[in-house]
């Protein structure tokens, strides 16, 4: 994989979030190279969600700085004109895919090109017909979402963040919410998205696939980064004992 | 007064083209109203649903306000009342019209408000996160998808304000039942004529219900 810019596109220092009086980010600091692939693991309720929804905006942070591809976020939602441009080149999969009903497979893919971008139609078409092509469901583009398969619809919703040509993608449990045959394909579409240098942050319950794509594993408790290191390093020789209980409880089944 | 009552048939059917006279009035004060109310009612249901205080609590007041009271005080203080206040008549079709409008507009945000509440979350976050605009996200995302939820209930206060409009005889509209009224007041054939005038509400009424149900089996499409 060639880092040669290593000038980090995420940059998160000390970031604090509170939902009430919950505690659910701690002072965490998180910097994510360009072409590097960030595995975050942890229980449910550990905050790994929210930490990567703070990235693209979703959610607000309290205290700390988060610095988005040269694009600073501000604490408390402060309405900035950046949240806009840093999603436009960050694009987010999601655990229910949240595909637009209403809308064909090839409409949901061109929608935002044309309406952030200003592609003009055929344009925007002839990319989103390459990229359903490049996930495998270049057939299916004239049906409407519930007319597909879990694992399609989350092809589907690759493609509609991949059509924003992202310099970033962030994957919020992207099979969590799939019936176990369909897990495969949505971790494959990932899996070659990773060999093509794509900065990819995923937050995942598939350990396997995080052993095998990922350039570094965090593991996050309680709101907390506690280990982080390379997947051979998390996986094999957990310093962290709440790390070794983690994974003794997942690694098992 | 003997029980051996016939119906007059022959006054049935020639009170008929008298009737159809008030027709065109009540379809004008309703869909008029209700086109007036729809606007109403997104802004209104939008504003209810707004982040910002000073937007939402005009929208809860004039709900509150439109929705609590009855159409024929609203009517008869437009009709009556207004006039007043603004130094000239108003006439009765505008006032009915008015009535309508801002009544039903009130019911509407109520509807307007359910439809986009009940688009979950995530269809906004997937539009935001694409770059979209919140408007953008409103307008192509949110906004199609609650309006066909909409349809049942906005159908619903469509044929309630049709009937409501039946009250509006007494600011001397020329509409359905004042038609019939009139009628009456020559010919003495209540029975007769309130019952046609019943099966002209129904004949509206009826045919609102079948286009809304072609519309919803339509706009069911794709969900």
């Amino acid at each position: 994989m060639q880092k040669t810019d290593t000038k980090p596109i995420v940059k998160m220092e000390k970031l604090n979030k509170h939902f009430g009086t919950l505690h659910v980010l701690r002072d965490v600091d998180l910097a994510v190279t360009p072409g590097e692939v960030v595995v975050i693991i942890g229980a449910s309720g550990s905050g790994k969600s929210t930490l990567i929804r703070c990235i693209n905006g979703l959610e607000e942070f309290q205290s700390g700085s988060l610095d988005v591809d040269g694009k600073v976020l501000l604490p408390n939602g402060k309405a900035s004109k950046a949240l806009q441009q840093i999603r436009t080149e960050v694009g987010m999969v999601f655990q229910q895919f949240n595909l637009f009903p209403h809308m064909t497979v090839l409409d949901n893919v061109t929608l935002a090109p044309m309406k952030v971008r200003g592609a003009s139609r055929e344009e925007a078409e002839k990319t989103a017909r390459r990229l359903l092509e490049r996930v495998g469901i270049s057939d299916q583009a004239e049906k409407h979402p519930s007319q597909l398969s879990g694992g399609q619809q989350q092809r589907v919703a690759l493609a509609r963040a991949l059509a924003m040509e992202p310099r970033l993608m962030l994957f919020d449990e992207p099979t969590s919410a799939l019936d176990p045959e369909m897990i495969g394909e949505v971790l494959d579409a990932m899996r070659e998205l990773a060999r093509e240098g794509m900065t990819m942050v995923i937050v995942t319950h598939e350990m396997n696939f995080a052993r095998e794509v990922a350039d570094r594993v965090i593991y996050i408790h309680k709101g907390e980064i506690v280990e982080q290191g390379t997947p051979e390093a998390v996986f094999d020789n957990p310093q962290n004992e709440r790390t070794q209980s983690f994974l003794a409880r997942v690694l098992t089944h | 007064m003997n029980s051996t009552f016939q119906f007059d048939w022959q006054a049935a059917f020639a009170s008929i083209p008298y009737l159809l006279k008030g027709i065109p009035y009540t379809l004008m004060i309703s869909f008029g109203g209700l086109a007036i109310g729809f606007l109403i009612g997104i802004l209104f249901g939008l504003m209810r649903i707004s982040p910002t205080a000073w937007l939402r609590w005009p929208a809860v007041a004039y709900i509150e306000i439109f929705r609590g009271t009855p159409v024929l005080v609203q009517v008869l203080f437009i009709f009556y009342g207004l006039p007043q206040l603004i130094g000239g008549p108003i006439d009765a079709l505008t006032a009915g019209i008015a009535a309508i409008a801002v009544n039903s507009g009130a019911y509407i945000s109520e509807v307007v408000r359910g439809g986009v509440q009940s688009i979950e979350r995530g269809q906004r976050e997937a539009g935001v996160s694409l770059g979209l605009t919140r408007v953008q996200t409103f307008r192509y995302i949110i906004w199609p998808q609650g309006f066909r939820r909409m349809i049942p209930a906005l159908g619903n206060q469509a044929i309630i304000s049709i009937k409501d409009t039946s009250l509006f005889a007494v600011i001397g509209v020329g509409e359905l039942v004042r038609q019939g009224q009139i009628y009456i007041a020559t010919t003495f054939n209540a029975l007769e004529v309130y019952l046609m005038v019943a099966i002209m509400y129904l004949a509206i009424t009826l045919t609102l219900s079948m286009c809304l149900r072609l519309l919803e089996r339509k706009g069911l499409v794709g969900q």
